[in-house]
């Protein structure tokens, strides 16, 4: 009798399913694959998500596709050529392949991105958060703070940094996470700010959970959406940046493949060789495009209620 | 209103200190003797050091701020130039006018192209026209604005020969520039336009106003538009920071004496006390327009304004 009742007691709390149906109920409930779903059900992220992986592996397995000499190899012979099989984007002024640079040179580009969209999240969200809990006087400095380093525009802040500490990556990357940190800080604090008086932090209080435990397990999980959609966005921005430095011939020096240092050289042949100029900058645009449009399907994926 | 006005004004004090403040600070960080930058590597031990106390390299460092901010504020003097050994502000003066007149222009560019083409695109969602200039402005957006500047370069002056490729020297050379800071900010104003007055539309009142038979332009420019501004009236503030980044860009591209190509050109050969005041000038107008902004933002929005006119 009693085990019957301890079977019939499970038969209702799991509606009497088998164990991998259980699964997959967890799973369509869990928010994030449902985000997923709707992520997935959005041609245009698809197409996005899709240019942006097969663009990433490229850029880690370069030396796979081209031998990493051809970046430097030069050919007095083969300067200036037409894009043709053999150079599928032509040759640079000094004979190189410009497909090979291009290629090269978006290692660097993706590198600088993710590096300084992960600093800056990191350093910035972690400020956000912290200063939106604890308020006070900390909250007021932090914000002034932030308040001066966001009246200075990004790209000027950016050179002034990388002219003092020298024109190469790491410089660059410290220049551009400086300039971000305070737009992450600023969308952290408004965000968390916003579910701070919720009623699950509030019952997370009740029960005794320290700070860290509520700032860990309650806040940062619910808040860390729109930071997710800014970083998709922002990185197409952070790598444009990179490359106007490299391109005003503050940020990575040549002969290193940069994208925005490719297009400077090829300022002087526009006229001669417009390819030259044309087909890199064609990428760029692909990349940025993509991340553009896979942070407004992200966006649109997270809060249905935002799509126009 | 004036309440309001007076301590926008006020608040913008310490920020601007705060700014020449980072700015010094990062540029003092640049390592090597600015004493051998100036008098170059053969020169005395002697002369260096009466460089040095000439340059005030001796005192502690805040001590130096303060000086450079009290000449600032008394003289308006930036300190002399490295490389030309001239005051900078003389070298900084007449190219203040060349860059304030290429953002204004860009920005009134942005706005005539950002806000009717907006709401062009939200009253006709979906047809033709709305899809074209989506298709259009989302691209415009993520193109780097360097090669986008090339580009223009090799089609107008190249290919047709109808503008000049650089130079200010009549008022033809400054299309390019315009177009180069103004169009991808004016795509981005568009998209926001386009996003808040389909929600505006969409609204009761709208729909109220249109039931009591108002005139739909009437509806749709005196009712909806006035609300779907504000928050496009914001982004107007952050676009200009977008136009300033993009005027160093373009003024190096177009080879236009601005205060960004004197920046960069400051930056190339290690002048720092050019750099230092370029920067600060830049700062300076960024946050009289973010004031402008917030002004108007004020003006616009009925709820600030009651918030300073209302009698204690």
């Amino acid at each position: 009798m009693r085990k019957m009742d301890r079977e019939k007691k499970k038969l209702r709390f799991d509606g009497g399913l088998q164990k991998d149906e259980k699964l997959i109920v967890n799973l369509r409930n869990n928010p994030n694959y449902q985000i997923w779903r709707r992520l997935c059900r959005n041609k245009i992220s698809v197409v996005c998500m899709v240019v942006l992986v097969v663009m990433i592996l490229a850029a880690i397995f370069a030396d796979f596709i081209r031998p990493k000499e051809m970046v430097y190899a030069q050919n007095a012979m083969e300067a200036c050529l037409r894009p043709s099989w053999d150079h599928p984007f032509g040759t640079d002024c000094f004979g190189r392949d410009l497909f090979t640079r291009v290629l090269y040179g978006s290692r660097i580009s993706f590198m600088v991105g993710f590096t300084v969209t992960i600093i800056s999240t990191v350093i910035g969200s972690v400020l956000g958060g912290l200063v939106a809990y604890y308020g006070g006087t900390f909250e007021e400095i932090v914000m002034r703070i932030t308040d001066m380093f966001m009246a200075i525009p990004e790209q000027l802040l950016a050179i002034c940094v990388v002219a003092s500490f020298g024109a190469n990556a790491v410089s660059m990357i410290v220049a551009l996470s400086i300039a971000v940190i305070p737009v992450r800080t600023r969308l952290m604090r408004s965000t968390v700010l916003s579910i701070i008086d919720a009623e699950y932090v509030e019952a997370a209080r009740a029960c005794g959970m320290s700070d860290f435990k509520i700032i860990v397990t309650e806040i940062m999980p619910n808040a860390i959406g729109p930071t997710i959609i800014n970083c998709t966005q922002g990185l197409a921005s952070i790598i444009l940046t990179a490359s106007s430095l490299s391109y005003l011939g503050v940020g990575i020096q040549p002969p290193t493949p940069e994208w925005g240092a490719i297009i400077s050289e090829a300022k002087e042949f526009l006229r001669l060789a417009p390819y030259y100029c044309i087909l890199p900058g064609v990428v760029m645009v692909i990349m940025s495009l993509s991340f553009n449009l896979l942070g407004d399907g992200l966006r649109d994926a997270m809060d249905p209620r935002l799509k126009d | 209103m004036i309440r309001y006005v007076g301590k926008r004004i006020l608040m913008m004090i310490p920020v601007l200190i705060g700014v020449a403040l980072i700015i010094y600070l990062i540029m003092a960080m640049m390592p090597g003797d600015p004493a051998v930058r100036i008098l170059g590597n053969d020169a005395g031990p002697d002369a260096l050091a009466a460089m040095r106390e000439r340059l005030g390299l001796d005192k502690p460092f805040m001590s130096r701020f303060l000086t450079y901010m009290g000449n600032l504020f008394i003289k308006l003097d930036f300190g002399n130039s490295w490389r030309t050994n001239q005051s900078v502000w003389k070298d900084l003066a007449p190219r203040i006018v060349v860059s304030l007149k290429l953002a204004l222009i860009s920005m009134c560019f942005a706005i005539l192209i950002g806000v009717p083409f907006g709401v062009y695109s939200a009253v006709k969602q979906y047809s033709f026209g709305d899809n074209l200039l989506r298709v259009f402005s989302t691209i415009l957006v993520a193109v780097p604005t360097f090669w986008f500047a090339m580009l223009l370069i090799l089609l107008f002056a190249l290919t047709l020969h109808w503008l000049p490729s650089g130079g200010t020297s009549n008022w033809t050379g400054y299309i390019l520039p315009m177009i180069t800071c103004g169009g991808p900010t004016g795509c981005s104003l568009l998209r926001m336009t386009r996003s808040t007055m389909l929600e505006e539309i969409r609204q009761d009142y709208v729909r109220t106003a249109r039931a009591k038979g108002v005139p739909n332009q009437k509806v749709i420019y005196k009712h909806a538009l006035r609300n779907a501004l504000l928050p496009v009236i914001s982004l107007i503030g952050s676009g200009f920071s977008f136009i300033i980044g993009g005027s160093v860009i373009s003024e190096s591209v177009f080879s236009i004496a601005g205060v960004g190509s004197l920046i960069i050109l400051s930056i190339n050969t290690i002048d720092v006390p050019t750099v230092t005041a370029g920067v600060i000038v830049v700062a300076f107008f960024y946050a009289v327009v973010m004031l402008i902004v917030d002004l108007t933002y004020a003006f616009i929005d009925p709820r600030i304004r009651a918030k300073y006119t209302r009698k204690v």
